[in-house]
């Protein structure tokens, strides 16, 4: 028996009607996109269902669209039906404000850390997951790094200089060094004779 | 209540009684392999309880990646399982070129299937063997690690590196293999059955090795699906899933083998699954070189598909062609723009199903990148593999695990 795309949509499509949106197939994979309340249920039909059988959660992450307002998080899940050898994906939306989804760590172990690493990176708050703590970074971190308000470094950047990388220039500590102790002019004076050494 | 206890041992006023210990196994314990922290409440030498602490070496590889053109992302899946980085390095060329619809020629494909299972050798080598180490036999991994080395002479001859090979590129290799590389590969060939069966015979049917391994460390097929174990791990309870059988990549599909599997799902299994594997490797290559062989003439000189807006030039037609000089600086300078698409691509890693989840906005770099790390998935389930086993059991699981913490914190 082979399961297809087709046969996967038109099952989901009779459970759950016109709740899952955003049907695609990109390189051969099927998506779409599940209303937030939703994703336990939909998980579970997957789970259940006697033609489906998506048991095995391959993936959890999340990526931030900062440009869709109101749903700026997206949690994607990735399943595999390992019988039928077929997998999809599908993304629920939450708002940044208040980014709070079902945790599916109920159905899958695995789910676990992987919703702490996306607690731990995005910030989606899992309702029910048994230890939603950072995983990877700092406990005391206070922001959430893989949301796009925090750009790596521009590599680009004219207003910084080697300088602050410890090399060449004056090795100069910048204003605090000027207030601490000594003048500016004294430091060069200083690192001038060091060149010379 | 302590009195009872320990009539010869005076509390100072004030003393928390406690019935079990607190043993911290890591960070940095020859035990761990690597940089992880394993909390554990013993009782007695009967573990109670281990909580797992991660992300020591985090180097945010994905936030990294969306700052990067797609050819330097490939130096950061080296440093992801680094026991066997040529396959993360396959994989994320194919990943790459799933999404801008490039096609490798059959070659190339076999090129690589020959260095994935190499890779594939060289990571079960130390992991089968650190087995060993970790239950007292020293010799069996000093033994294989003089095959590795070889292996290694292969990448180096192909590449120039050897530990974070960077082996490869979009759409093929950076150049053809050599002659030298070729011998090295047959050299191999030939040396290593030897070894390895003689590995093999100091330990699986050792007497205390399968004392030590059998039973301990155990895990159930339901069970290990959930917590989503992939790999020889998955393979070792009886699940016959493996990435190169059930979405064949780089052309596996034209090769035969068989893909080992256990049914206990404990270390004796693990340990077991992984040996036939290398032997499996052993055919996949053998057959790979057989195929790499029947090209002749221009054919034997292909390496790379025709892909000049991805795959960086020769560097001699750098030098001497126009066309070749633009790409090269157009790519190099991250100048080419990556089609709009979702991605997810996988490949059998060495201790399982390494994939790459990409999304392309259009941008230069990736949108998103996100890596399925087969050993921080798997990891969780440490607590329930060692609750109730000895702590040297539970030592013995963490190795035949064959966890790398570069993968497990990306």
């Amino acid at each position: 028996m082979s399961l297809t795309n087709e046969i996967i949509k038109a099952r989901l499509v009779e459970k759950f009607g016109e709740q899952l949106t955003e049907w695609a197939e990109p390189y051969g994979m099927l998506s779409f996109t599940a209303p937030k309340d939703t994703n336990l249920k939909v998980m579970q039909f997957l789970f259940d269902d006697e033609t489906l059988q998506f048991r095995f959660l391959t993936d959890l992450t999340a990526v931030h669209y900062p440009e869709r307002i109101g749903e700026e998080l997206a949690v994607v899940y990735h399943l595999h039906n390992l019988a039928d050898n077929i997998r999809l994906r599908f993304k629920v939306f939450a708002n940044i404000q208040q980014p709070d989804v079902f945790t599916t760590s109920k159905l899958y172990e695995s789910a676990n850390w992987m919703e702490r690493e996306t607690y731990d990176f995005f910030g989606i708050n899992f309702i029910g997951h048994p230890n939603l703590i950072r995983i990877l970074n700092v406990d005391e971190m206070d922001y959430f790094p893989m949301r796009k308000e925090f750009p790596l470094e521009d590599q680009t950047r004219i207003d910084k200089d080697d300088e602050m990388f410890g090399r060449g220039g004056t090795f100069g500590y910048g204003i605090e060094k000027e207030l601490v102790g000594g003048t500016l002019a004294e430091d060069q004076k200083h690192n001038e004779g060091s060149e010379i050494l | 209540m302590s009195e009872l206890l320990h009539p010869h041992i005076k509390l100072p006023e004030g003393s928390i009684e406690k019935q079990t210990t607190t043993l911290n196994l890591g960070p940095t314990h020859p035990a761990t392999h690597g940089v992880m922290q394993n909390i554990i409440e013993l009782d007695g030498e009967r573990i109670v309880s281990t909580e797992q602490t991660i992300g020591y070496i985090h180097r945010a590889f994905e936030k990294l990646s969306e700052r990067r053109p797609l050819y330097q992302i490939t130096t950061l899946t080296d440093r992801l399982n680094y026991c066997s980085s040529p396959i993360n390095n396959m994989g994320w060329h194919i990943t790459c070129e799933k999404l801008l619809g490039v096609k490798t020629p059959k070659r190339v494909d076999y090129l690589r299937v020959v260095i994935m299972e190499l890779a594939r050798i060289s990571d079960h080598l130390i992991c089968n063997s650190i087995v060993g180490v970790d239950s007292g036999a020293y010799t069996g991994f000093l033994y294989v690690m003089q095959q590795r080395e070889l292996i290694y002479e292969i990448y180096e001859e192909i590449c120039g590196s050897r530990l974070t090979t960077n082996i490869g590129r979009i759409g093929g290799f950076e150049r053809n293999f050599n002659n030298t590389a070729f011998e090295k590969l047959d050299k191999f060939l030939k040396e290593f059955p030897k070894v390895w069966k003689e590995f093999e015979d100091l330990f699986t049917r050792n007497r205390i090795f399968m004392d030590r391994l059998k039973g301990t460390g155990a895990i159930s097929a339901e069970r290990a699906l959930s917590y989503g174990f992939t790999g020889p791990n998955l393979r070792a309870t009886g699940v016959d899933y493996d990435v190169r059988v059930h979405t064949p990549y780089s052309s596996y599909e034209d090769f035969d083998f068989t893909v080992p599997v256990g049914n206990t799902g404990d270390n004796y299994d693990r340990f077991l699954v992984r040996g036939e594997e290398v032997w499996q490797s052993l055919h996949i290559i053998e057959q790979a070189k057989r195929k790499l062989d029947e090209f002749k003439g221009a054919d034997a000189e292909v390496y790379h598909a025709d892909a000049p807006a991805y795959y960086l030039p020769e560097k001699k037609d750098v030098y001497t062609k126009m066309e070749a000089l633009i790409w090269h600086f157009k790519i190099v300078m991250g100048e080419t723009d990556i089609p709009k698409g979702e991605v997810y691509q996988s490949v059998e890693g060495a201790n399982g199903e390494l994939g790459f989840y990409l999304i392309s906005d259009g941008g230069r770099t990736p949108y998103r990148l996100h890596f399925r790390r087969p050993c921080f998935i798997y990891y969780q389930a440490y607590p329930e593999l060692t609750k109730g086993a000895m702590l040297s059991d539970a030592i013995m699981t963490m190795s035949s695990l064959n966890l790398i913490a570069g993968e497990m914190d990306a």
